[in-house]
């Protein structure tokens, strides 16, 4: 547990925003390699790993997203600041003052705005504008600016991991490194299925990688690993929390993008309960996820979610609990250990149900 | 036939927890049809073997219904739409879980207008009087449906699940008839198409038909002071022109329209502003299936009492035995 916790601080560290996923790759092709029978890079990019199995379980695909949510440089102004968009989904809000690094050569800026001194009343009490925003490297024009930068450089947070508080960390790109370290250690054990071991690409973009990579695989299901929303703070009605941090991994039953198989979940938390591993359900049916992509697959997949509370995702200081981790990673180990046992499949009956 | 739409619309089914429609359909076809198989998203395949022409024609089980999110200390439970759910049509309606247990939905009475009412500002009334009580009935991730009857009345059938268990009962009542074809006929029960048009894909991915049509329910313009639509019920089933998930294929088009002409079958054209079918995915499937639709015009979509004309119906099942011979 102790080495996956440090791979998901090294891999929160690592920059990775949708369609430049090459660090965090190398770096869990540096993890797995000895660990798979087999594992190559698809056209999108996705990392793809295959671990025979030693009975005649159902072939599992296992699904975490390399990619994280970034901003991409759209111009350089006269005065050396650059304009920019976001990639995935940011709130404005969210970007004001924070530290980025730009590109191969992690070039560092800062998201400057307008000082309060100089702000009218109006733009103090009114919301922050995307468009205004730009990111400052300190060039003094745009010719300084040109020879560091390139039109279409991708920016990531510049935030490191801390362990703080009650056994909580902090930091960047949880969503969804987390996954990552959690299939990285999954992977490091034998079990009676097939496994393939899906690091996919683009997802915070519109789940693109998951498509192309179950395509490849066509696994008879699917277990998706995830970060997902939890807002267990003051001011919030308790129906409207989503997750509670530290209350183990959360299930989906239905989201924007799928409603998960009924079976496959309660064969979760039958294993749960087995094992006496906390978890929730996720009580928002907002967002969406591979699983969506997944489940839409070849002639389709059975899939379930096993996802890790995230506070304040989809900025740069994402909190989770370290326990939720450690449950994450059992109970999904588990869940793949007993899995042939107790999962009926279309494979299994012929296709037939009677005649 | 109404035998068959009264038990299909009584029976328990939202998306995502279609077994129960799809072990009554598999119980009503045995022996009539070739095959009957299942795939991993829950579709029900069932296959008349032929020598010609792969045909596929999808109904999809699924109904709109609600889904629990929260249980609160006093046993209220928070819930979420599952299809599309309009507030104002389930605020005081009455829902029922696959157990059984029966729910009212009301509304947290402190807001200044009842226009500004969202889901979030809902919840199911059980008649629990502690957490604990609910939970003995209902968990977290359980979806309900709404308890309505069914009913007869001047040729005119009035039902909740009209969508789509009516197009349910046109495949079933088809596939009874055995339908002389030398074609091979894929009456297809497709799930979860309430939440994004997901089973029909899965299915048409793994037949790969040559043509395909899905059966569902349209909306009509015969109703007081409703948006204009040259759709009545009671003038045949639609032949679908288009909605916003599918331009129907031309040829798939003219051969319902050449069917329903020889056949002297009443039949009205279908250009569906709101809302899509099967068709929208199985269209877009592997390389492409030329794909159309036959829709039963039904007042009041999407709400407890949707109601149709049992002569579309009937005329609709002819429509589709002339178009698959």
């Amino acid at each position: 547990m102790k080495e996956a916790l440090s791979n998901l601080k090294k891999l929160t560290a690592l920059d990775g925003v949708s369609g430049e996923e090459k660090p965090v790759r190398d770096y869990i092709v540096s993890k797995i390699k000895d660990y798979v029978d087999d594992y190559y890079v698809d056209n999108l990019g996705n990392l793809i790993t295959y671990k025979r199995g030693a009975g005649n379980g159902p072939k599992v695909m296992l699904d975490a997203h390399m990619d994280e949510i970034g901003l991409m440089v759209t111009q350089i102004n006269s005065d050396g600041l650059l304009k920019f968009r976001t990639i995935g989904g940011i709130e404005a809000r969210v970007l004001v003052g924070k530290r980025v690094r730009i590109g191969e050569n992690g070039v560092p800026g800062v998201i400057g705005l307008k000082p309060l001194h100089l702000q009218s009343p109006k733009e103090r009490g009114g919301t922050v504008d995307k468009k205004q925003l730009t990111i400052d490297i300190g060039a003094k024009d745009r010719e300084q600016a040109e020879s560091k930068i390139e039109i279409g450089d991708l920016a990531a947070f510049e935030y490191d991991p801390v362990e703080f508080g009650d056994n909580k960390l902090m930091a960047k790109a949880l969503d969804d490194r987390v996954g990552c370290a959690v299939l990285i250690e999954l992977l490091k054990h034998n079990y009676e299925s097939d496994i393939y071991g899906c690091f996919t690409v683009q997802e915070e973009i519109g789940l693109k990688g998951a498509k192309t990579a179950t395509f490849q695989v066509k696994p008879d299901l699917a277990l998706i690993l995830e970060g997902t929303t939890c807002y267990d703070v003051p001011d919030t009605k308790e129906y409207g929390m989503s997750t509670i941090c530290g209350g183990g991994p959360a299930l989906t039953i239905m989201d924007r993008s799928v409603i998960t198989d009924k079976e496959l979940v309660k064969h979760i938390t039958d294993t749960a309960k087995v094992h006496g591993i906390p978890y929730q359900f996720k009580r928002t049916i907002s967002g969406g996820t591979n699983a969506g992509r997944i489940q839409a697959g070849g002639t389709g997949v059975k899939v379930a979610i096993i996802a890790l509370p995230c506070r304040y995702i989809h900025s740069p200081v994402s909190v989770m609990d370290i326990d939720d981790f450690e449950n994450m990673i059992k109970l999904s180990k588990k869940v793949l250990e007993t899995l042939p046992v107790s999962i009926t499949l279309y494979r299994e009956q012929g296709g037939k149900v009677n005649v | 036939m109404f035998e068959i739409i009264n038990k299909l619309t009584r029976t328990f089914g939202p998306s995502g927890n279609e077994g129960n429609v799809a072990v009554l359909i598999s119980e009503m076809l045995k022996g009539k049809v070739d095959e009957i198989k299942t795939d991993a998203l829950g579709n029900l395949i069932c296959i008349k073997k032929g020598s010609g022409k792969k045909i596929m024609l999808a109904a999809h089980m699924d109904e709109i219904g609600v889904i629990v999110s929260y249980i609160d200390d006093k046993g209220f439970l928070r819930f979420g739409g599952v299809g599309g759910i309009n507030p104002f049509v389930i605020l005081g309606q009455r829902v029922v879980f696959e157990n059984g247990t029966v729910g009212v939905i009301w509304y947290e009475e402190n807001i200044d207008n009842i226009k500004n009412i969202k889901l979030e500002k809902m919840y199911i009334d059980i008649g629990a009087k502690s957490v604990k009580e609910a939970e003995e009935l209902v968990n977290v991730g359980d979806m309900a449906v709404f308890e309505a009857g069914t009913v007869l009345q001047n040729g005119r059938i009035i039902s909740k699940a009209m969508d789509n268990r009516i197009g349910c009962a046109i495949l079933i009542k088809m596939a009874l008839n055995e339908p002389k074809t030398d074609n091979e006929i894929y009456y297809v029960f497709t799930v979860q198409e309430e939440v994004g048009l997901r089973g029909a894909r899965t299915a048409a991915f793994g037949i790969v038909p040559d043509m395909a049509l899905a059966v569902d329910v349209t909306t009509t313009g015969d109703t007081p002071e409703c948006k204009p639509m040259s759709v009545s019920i009671g003038n045949g089933p639609t032949i679908k022109i288009k909605d916003r998930s599918v331009i129907a294929h031309p040829e798939i088009k003219d051969r319902l329209i050449k069917c329903a002409k020889e056949e002297n079958i009443p039949h009205q054209f279908e250009i569906l502003m709101q809302g899509g079918t099967d068709a929208g995915s199985i269209h877009t499937t592997a390389g492409g299936i030329p794909s159309g639709g036959v829709s039963i015009p039904t007042r009041n979509i999407h709400n407890t009492a949707e109601i149709v004309d049992m002569k579309d119906v009937e005329n609709a099942v002819k429509l589709l035995e002339a178009f698959v011979h």
